[in-house]
């Protein structure tokens, strides 16, 4: 009995894909295997999301994570970078318990506003993101700073692939 | 989305298989230029030259503004194949955040077992 439930649950990696959908708009979905309370739960519990929302690989440093998720409660992200930190917060606007979860992007103009609805299906939870950016300049714009970021997340990669084959010698 | 890009590409290489229309991409790389400079530049005529405008425009690669009577030419943004690259970038850095939270769960999971358990025991 047991070993049957063992295998149900055998983890197992599901798709992301984001698409964009407009002008203004940037759609991302991914199935997580888990249902969707527990999934809420490591969304809103601030000790829990700092365990995934900065991927290691990442090589930045998430020094506070500060998340009062209520309607008009305002999360705060510090992340050290260099020398310096930075700062990404902004405030909830409709908090629905194990469904779903919007929130204001407020470090500068043309930041959008993110929906993230939770779907539970057979013991699994299939995430829907919605960035709605103000114009489809900032979501231009935003693309091209996710991008000059991710170049530098492999320009990392590089280093730690060079750093890894000198230790090896 | 994927077809559209299919379609983009077919288009691409179709504009591309023709040396005056690589040679007017080349020239367009250095300055923008009216039909009627490209026409002369490539010993055509105007309505020869519009054709060949009117390919690279379909594919994306050319685009072209009339100021009174001119149509100025000038290369294209091909923002399709630079936005596909940030837009694959973005998708691994979510995948890898997702990755994170299946594991964050699968540890929630675990746990809620091993309480279940326990309040049986």
């Amino acid at each position: 009995m047991n070993a049957r439930r063992e295998s149900e649950v055998a983890p197992m990696t599901n798709r992301t894909t984001v698409e964009r959908t407009s002008e203004r708009e940037l759609v991302i979905t991914r199935t997580v295997n888990g249902p969707a309370r527990l999934v809420w739960e490591a969304w809103t519990r601030a000790e829990l999301f700092r365990q995934w929302w900065v991927p290691k690989w990442l090589g930045m440093t998430l020094l506070s994570c500060e998340l009062d998720v209520r309607v008009g409660g305002s999360y705060r992200l510090v992340f050290a970078h260099g020398d310096s930190e930075m700062a990404f917060f902004g405030t909830y606007k409709e908090v629905v318990p194990h469904s779903r979860l919007v929130w204001t992007n407020e470090e500068g103009d043309g930041c959008p506003v993110t929906t993230v609805t939770f779907t539970e299906e057979e013991g699994r939870t299939l995430l829907v993101m919605h960035d709605l950016y103000p114009s489809k300049e900032a979501l231009d714009a935003g693309g091209g700073a996710a991008d000059a970021m991710a170049q530098t997340f492999e320009q990392l990669d590089e280093l730690l692939v060079t750093l890894g084959a000198s230790a090896e010698r | 989305m994927v077809q559209y890009a299919q379609t983009h590409f077919d288009a691409s290489f179709a504009a591309l298989s023709d040396p005056t229309r690589r040679g007017v991409l080349e020239q367009l790389g250095r300055a923008d230029a009216s039909i009627t400079d490209l026409a002369g530049k490539f010993r055509m005529t105007l309505t020869g030259m519009k054709k060949h405008v009117g390919v690279l425009e379909q594919a994306g690669l050319v685009t072209t503004e009339k100021v009174g009577r001119v149509r100025t030419c000038r290369l294209g943004p091909r923002r399709l194949e630079e936005e596909a690259a940030w837009i694959e970038r973005y998708r691994q850095l979510w995948d890898a955040r997702f990755d994170e939270l299946d594991k964050v769960v699968e540890e929630l999971k675990r746990k809620e077992k091993v309480d279940e358990r326990k309040k049986r025991e």
